[in-house]
């Protein structure tokens, strides 16, 4: 337990907690708003998820090759693995929450006279808010994946890179203190989200339709 | 003499193109004259919620109009008010909310908008509720909350598709008397949706019988039983003499699309 002494343990997890938060944040910056814009209008829908629905089969582990070429070893390389892994599942997921939102709610604003940006903004967002938590918790457990593969691949710090340091030394308590820390960071960060959910999405708690 | 507060005129409807096409509606017409409340019953697939769909402008009719105070309707607008059967409340929203959420287009003060709803609350008996999300309120509750937010924005007409079909037949009796005594209080054109005949000639002064697809009115019986009108008055011979005539009506549209041999 000398890495946890001499800080390496602690650098590493949280170099990989920065880049996981950052990778995860700009996908779903993107991923939720073209998700419900997709769930809601047919158009979008057509134009969209075609492509989206191709390009979610191609393994994000392929890309790491290219994503080395094009953006080099440094942090840029990290983000866009876990966004290429992560955004087009989000848009996807995002869309059918959207589309789960009961056609009544929507009736309902347009007979209270709402016009379309306020139906979105006032009705569909909130109404699949929840939906669209538990779609960000389940997809941030897949980017954990996504960032671990690109800090086996080439990076200068991190859990990823601790292991396969330790690989090298065959260093087997090491990989496996990389593993289990890996895996309790997820589970805080997903119990974190769950409890967040919770006091957000109160009403849905008790929700019978 | 004013003209009628809402009619439709030669309402057609069809779903689909070409051999797959399905009538829903062939050439219904009706009026409504000021604070009268009317029911179209018949059976189910006849048409009676496409129409209401169709004067809520959330359908679009393929002939025909729809007209409130001689006025043709253009889309949905805050002159209809709409209770559906299921899903009618917003379950982030409190009791309150749901209510003032309907009073936000109107121009009046927060504390006016709070006045109103906290009122038409009130008036369904469910003031202590406000706080409450819908989703600890049973269905009748909710149905409650649904009607008084209808009210509290005055529409000119308020459109009701089958309200209390998903309620038990107990909550479903209380929800009618409390709809009549609302009603009786606060006068309204009201146009409901109904398969229960019962239901139909308890609540309305006038009942609209829908022939089987496609759907036109067959049958027009205004229900002259003196209001207000209580529970007990369901056992009494004019409304089983109502109730019969209704029902012999509908049955026979029932009789030319049903497998069931009698």
């Amino acid at each position: 337990m000398e890495l946890g002494r001499d800080g390496t343990l602690e650098s590493a997890a949280w170099e990989s907690f920065r880049r996981i938060t950052i990778g995860f944040l700009i996908s779903t910056a993107f991923g939720v708003p073209i998700g419900i814009l997709i769930g809601t209008y047919r158009i979008a829908e057509a134009a969209i998820e075609p492509p989206v629905g191709f390009i979610r089969y191609m393994p994000a582990v392929a890309f790491v090759p290219l994503s080395i070429v094009w953006f080099g070893v440094g942090e840029n390389q990290k983000y866009v693995l876990i966004f290429i892994g992560t955004f087009f599942q989000q848009v996807l997921m995002v869309m059918d929450d959207v589309k789960r939102v009961p056609r009544e709610y929507i009736d309902i604003g347009y007979t209270l006279g709402l016009k379309d940006p306020r139906i979105l903004l006032r009705i569909i967002f909130p109404a699949s808010a929840p939906a669209i938590w538990d779609t960000l918790r389940i997809t941030l457990g897949w980017a954990w994946t996504w960032l671990v593969v690109a800090e086996l691949v080439a990076a200068p710090n991190g859990l990823g890179h601790m292991i396969l340091t330790a690989q090298r030394y065959f260093e087997t308590d090491t990989i496996f203190l990389g593993i289990l820390v890996i895996g309790l960071l997820g589970l805080a960060m997903d119990q974190t989200m769950k409890i967040i959910g919770r006091r957000l999405f109160r009403w849905a708690e008790t929700q019978r339709g | 003499m004013t003209g009628p507060k809402f009619s439709v005129v030669g309402l057609r409807k069809v779903f689909g193109e070409d051999e797959r096409a399905v009538v829903a509606l062939d050439g219904a017409s009706f009026e409504l004259v000021e604070n009268e409340f009317a029911t179209l019953v018949g059976t189910s697939g006849c048409g009676k919620s496409t129409l209401l769909m169709i004067a809520a402008g959330l359908e679009e009719e393929t002939e025909g109009q729809v007209l409130v105070n001689g006025t043709p309707i253009v889309g949905p607008g805050r002159d209809r008010g709409m209770v559906f059967q299921t899903y009618t409340l917003f379950p982030w929203l409190t009791v309150q909310n749901n209510v003032e959420f309907a009073l936000r287009a109107e121009p009046m003060s927060k504390a006016e908008r709070r006045r109103v709803a906290s009122e038409h609350l009130a008036l369904v008996g469910l003031d202590q509720f406000a706080d409450s999300y819908p989703g600890q309120l049973s269905g009748g509750m909710r149905q409650r909350v649904a009607i008084a937010r209808a009210l509290s924005y005055r529409p000119e007409i308020l459109l009701m598709d089958e309200p209390f079909g998903a309620l038990d037949a107990q909550t479903r009796q209380l929800m009618q008397e409390l709809l009549t005594r609302v009603w009786e209080q606060h006068r309204l054109t009201v146009l409901f949706v109904t398969h229960d005949i019962d239901e139909a000639v308890f609540l309305s002064d006038r009942v609209l019988v829908m022939t089987n697809r496609p759907g036109r009115i067959k049958l027009d019986v205004p229900i002259q039983l003196e209001r207000p009108r209580r529970f007990q008055l369901i056992s009494s011979i004019e409304f089983l003499e109502y109730k019969a005539r209704l029902l012999a009506s509908v049955r026979e549209e029932s009789l030319k699309t049903t497998d069931v041999a009698v």
